[in-house]
């Protein structure tokens, strides 16, 4: 009965938040924080008390460490059906420990409607978890648009206007468009999927275990395969389609930008390691060499155009583009370690690109600005803040010593054996992202001071928030065994679905 | 023909509205007034409402060989006199309560006519016949004319009434033609019959002729010009019963039709149609994207819904009959709410509807419930998870992949991708800030009044079937079509 609870509690959270407005201006910052800590609570002992040995292997039928099964709507066979393991439970901690910043650095950021803001966000949180919960792929859809609604309110209502003039509402509406049309094209491979499965077996259902069984032509299968990699594409984002996440990000208010870029990009990937990857592994085997193309082909625009960026948070926007590069070579290389060093390599990008959000939302409140040509010399005007960025950037260029150094190196080195020219070249993103990173700090906080007179320093609140998302990603540079250890049943399930086709693919040719 | 009992129950349903369109009639000739006049009409339709029910039990019964009450004609006889009865309390709501505020006019003839196209409709949706498709239609649009132009004295709503009335009767013409081709071919009226006769060129020509009929009621492209000038002209109640009563009951006899007639889905007939699915969800759509009139806009917005729903109907095997019924009680739904917060903004009567984007400016920090109730409905157009409308696209989408009806679905992924924007555009303009003089608002204790009960209530329904839909789906199986008399 834990997992709708873990569904319920943001929702109702939310709508708490809404009521108590009336009363209050702070109260709902309280309710919110009160629910993350709950969600939190809950996650971490899910994580201390279960087992999580269970997870979804070919050939078998599928187990899981926590399990609830309702039907919901009989007439397509569609249950509410959640369960989790390994992958799903690291997501919804990491899910809950974001979604607890973004209360926190909303404090003072956040002073219109502050009910309705909370409303948005705590549902946001809802629906993400209800996304890595989900194993019915029409209830999975549900929450995948679900989360769309309050992320666009979040962005139109409160965010910031563009730095060239492009306004928040266009921002939105743009993440919006993109997200829809592409998760209405995986609603058509989704009921192409159950439909085939109707005609073969006369059981419709939408059921992930039962699904996993279904055969279909090879043609068949990559079509619908595509359909869902589409929808994971524009939302991870893969470069062709990825034009939405700059906007959003650059417009949105900090607790947005935190979301997106911690916890949205990574439904994507788990979408690709729970649903694309397992229901069609051969076609996932022949399409890999494209995909890890384009990974290699973000890796690298991503790079450049952050490079090229002057407002700060369009610039780490695109470093998610080329982070996000890395992650989908590790999802499709098809070993066990560079499947891990992905996992690794969501949760520390989730950590850093917060931190780094967090960072420059602070700036921004003290300088009013996000254009990094108006800010330079801030080294010597402001305690704390400058050399807390400067962590958080070696962190993103990967310094080992740090969650993103672990996730990155097993990416490559896992890869290296299947496919060692695409990680020949994915290896210089590393030096473009030192790059990128170093550029940053530079413009912003190095060489001549724009203007005179310190800064306020950052208060307990902010010094709290950023030190601890410092100290996690330590702790996951330099003992990520627990984690590993987590989720390694559940990558060991993917490497072999994904495994043995490739390795059949390599026969066939 | 020997009159049974059954026949009796199964005709009970349009027996009631008949009788209350004669009560309204004699006591406005008796005494004028108007919440007496909107009482008998509301007990009228509930009444006939809950005569659906031995009507249900009688089905299937022909009664003459007119109409055909079969679980069918049922399902859309419920839908439509809850859409009626809807439009009725807006109808309340709109024209004011007392004499000396609010509308000038009389106001207790509006409901007359409001019954007497609810009759019109309940003949359309039961009919298996093509004359008494004929007198369903015409008892349909005759009153509406009337409705349309009810506010005389506004030059917009006149201009709405003739502009209708005119396009119309040019579509009345071809649904006549077609059907004189069908005689001329099998020799019959009765669908059956028709449907049962070897397909010629002369009939499917016939059908062709009956579509573009049809496809005017609907407002399909390219018949589709009235509709947003209508929509506009109209009183708010009036155009929410246009988009609801009067398309259902179009729709649903469409349906019957291309079921009972294997001859509609052969040859040119389904490229045609194909065409004019495709060219109303993508004309719809992206007029929409102009509009700063929320009432034209939603005007747009149906014409790519009806686009939506062909979709099923060009399917027409499996799901599709249930893919239209329940697309059509969530957009029923839908419609209902949005004109229904376009009336109580309006109200109590003014000049004009309180229709520009503008007046809506801003409106969820003042009136919170009555704006969620329509950002709710934007969603649900937009087909958003949680809402009505998401489980009908779910349906349409479902039935059009089972017949591998690529292209169609692939304009209906780009209609609902442009879609998203303007409904979007409406949505975010409530949560704006509100300027500083505003011409329109909804009375305080609008939730108090018989319209905003309803408002309410179908807000409730709407996120409720959008997250437990299986009541509806149960319904909706069980509607199914008569084969035969």
């Amino acid at each position: 009965m834990i997992l709708p609870w873990l569904i319920f509690i943001p929702f109702i959270g939310g709508l708490l938040c809404w009521l108590a407005e009336h009363r209050n201006k702070t109260l709902p910052r309280w309710i919110a924080l009160a629910t993350m800590l709950l969600l939190s609570f809950f996650s971490l002992w899910l994580w201390w008390t279960g087992d999580y040995q269970l997870a979804p292997t070919p050939g078998a039928t599928a187990v899981w460490a926590v399990e609830f099964k309702h039907a919901w709507i009989e007439r397509f066979g569609i249950n509410f059906h959640l369960a989790l393991d390994g992958l799903s439970l690291l997501m919804i901690i990491l899910t809950s420990l974001l979604g607890l910043l973004s209360v926190l650095c909303s404090w003072k950021e956040i002073q219109n409607h502050v009910g309705f803001f909370h409303l948005n966000l705590m549902w946001i949180l809802g629906g993400v978890v209800g996304v890595f919960l989900a194993l019915d792929l029409f209830l999975f859809f549900f929450f995948w648009e679900v989360m769309l609604v309050p992320m666009y309110f979040l962005i139109a209502l409160w965010g910031h206007s563009g730095s060239t003039g492009k306004s928040r509402i266009t921002a939105a509406t743009k993440f919006f468009i993109f997200t829809q049309a592409s998760g209405l094209i995986m609603l058509v491979a989704i009921l192409g999927l159950v439909l085939v499965n109707y005609q073969n077996t006369g059981v419709l259902t939408f059921d992930y275990s039962q699904l996993l069984q279904a055969t279909f032509s090879e043609g068949v299968g990559y079509i619908l395969m595509l359909g869902f990699f589409v929808a994971f594409a524009v939302k991870l984002p893969v470069v062709p389609v990825h034009s939405w996440l700059p906007d959003a990000h650059a417009q949105a208010p900090t607790a947005g930008s935190v979301d997106l870029a911690g916890i949205l990009l990574k439904t994507a990937a788990y979408g690709l390691l729970r649903f694309a990857l397992p229901l069609f592994p051969e076609a996932s085997a022949q399409f890999a060499p494209i995909a890890m193309l384009l990974g290699l082909i973000g890796i690298f625009y991503g790079a450049f155009l952050a490079f090229g960026q002057t407002d700060i948070k369009r610039l780490i926007a695109y470093s998610s583009v080329s982070h996000m590069g890395f992650v989908l070579i590790g999802i499709y290389s098809g070993s066990q370690q560079a499947l891990q060093g992905a996992v690794i390599l969501m949760l520390a990008h989730g950590l850093s690109a917060a931190g780094l959000f967090i960072l420059s939302g602070q700036l921004y409140e003290r300088l009013h600005t996000r254009d990094m040509r108006e800010m330079g010399g801030l080294w010597s005007r402001l305690p704390w803040l400058p050399a807390i960025s400067l962590f958080f950037a070696v962190a993103s260029l990967g310094l080992p010593g740090t969650g993103n150094f672990v996730g990155e190196f097993l990416v490559l080195m896992g890869s290296f054996a299947h496919t060692p020219w695409v990680i020949v070249i994915a290896t210089f993103g590393l030096v473009v992202g030192s790059v990128y990173s170093l550029i940053m700090i530079h413009r912003a906080y190095f060489g001549p001071t724009r203007a005179e007179g310190g800064l306020a320093g950052l208060d307990k609140r902010e010094l709290v928030m950023v030190l601890g998302l410092a100290g996690l990603l330590i702790l996951l540079g330099v003992y990520p065994q627990p984690i590993l250890d987590t989720s390694a049943a559940t990558m060991a399930g993917v490497q072999q679905w994904i495994g043995s086709a490739l390795s059949q693919l390599v026969t066939a040719r | 023909m020997q009159f049974t009992t059954s026949h009796f129950a199964a005709l009970l349903p349009l027996l009631v509205v008949a009788a209350t369109a004669i009560v309204v009639m004699l006591n406005i000739a008796w005494r004028r007034n108007h919440s007496i006049t909107f009482g008998i009409s509301a007990i009228g339709l509930n009444l006939a409402l809950l005569s659906v029910i031995p009507a249900v039990k009688a089905a299937p019964q022909a009664v003459t060989q007119l109409l055909l009450v079969d679980r069918f004609a049922c399902y859309y006889m419920a839908l439509i006199l809850i859409a009626t009865l809807a439009c009725v309390t807006l109808t309340h709501a709109y024209l004011g309560k007392q004499q000396n505020e609010g509308f000038k006019g009389n106001r207790e003839e509006l409901y007359l006519l409001m019954l007497l196209a609810c009759a019109g409709s309940l003949v359309l949706v039961s009919t298996g016949h093509l004359a008494g498709l004929f007198i369903g239609l015409e008892l349909l649009s005759v009153p509406v004319y009337g409705m349309v132009g009810y506010v005389f004295f506004n030059h917009r709503s006149l201009e709405a009434a003739i502009k209708y009335m005119v396009l119309s009767a040019a579509g009345s013409a071809f649904l006549l033609f077609g059907m004189a081709l069908l005689y001329a071919d099998s020799g019959s009226l009765a669908f059956s019959v028709i449907g049962q006769a070897e397909a010629s060129e002369l009939m499917r020509l016939g059908i062709g002729m009956m579509l573009v009929g049809l496809a005017f009621k609907l407002s399909l492209v390219p018949f589709h010009l009235w509709t947003p000038d209508v929509y506009q002209g109209a009183p708010a109640p009036v155009a929410a019963f246009l988009a609801t009563v009067s398309k259902v009951a179009v729709f649903a006899v469409l349906l019957r039709l291309y079921q009972t007639m294997p001859a509609t889905s052969e040859g040119w007939l389904n490229t045609l149609l194909t065409l004019i699915a495709i060219a109303s969800i993508l004309v719809g759509n992206l007029l929409a994207l102009l509009q700063n009139s929320l009432k034209r806009l939603l005007g747009y917005s149906s014409i790519a819904h009806f686009g939506y729903l062909l979709v099923a109907l060009i399917a027409s095997d499996g799901l599709a009959d249930e893919a239209v019924a329940v697309y059509l009680a969530s957009y029923v739904l839908t419609s209902l709410g949005a004109f229904g917060v376009v009336t109580l903004m309006s109200t109590p009567f003014k000049e004009q509807d309180a229709d520009s984007l503008y007046d809506y400016r801003g409106l969820f920090w003042r009136r919170p419930y009555l704006t969620a109730v329509l950002a709710a409905m934007m969603l649900s157009l937009a087909g958003i998870p949680l809402t009505a409308g998401f489980i009908g696209k779910f349906y349409v989408i479902a039935s059009g992949v089972e017949g591998h009806l690529w292209w169609l679905l692939a304009s209906l992924i780009v209609g609902s991708a442009i879609g998203v924007f303007y409904y979007l555009r409406v949505m975010v303009t409530l949560f704006l800030m509100a300027p500083g003089l505003h011409r329109y608002d909804a009375p305080l204790a609008w939730g108090q009044q018989a319209g905003g009960i309803m408002l309410l209530a179908v807000a409730v329904l709407t996120f409720a079937l959008g997250v437990y839909p299986q009541p509806l789906l149960d319904l909706v199986q069980h509607a199914v079509l008569a084969t035969s008399l």
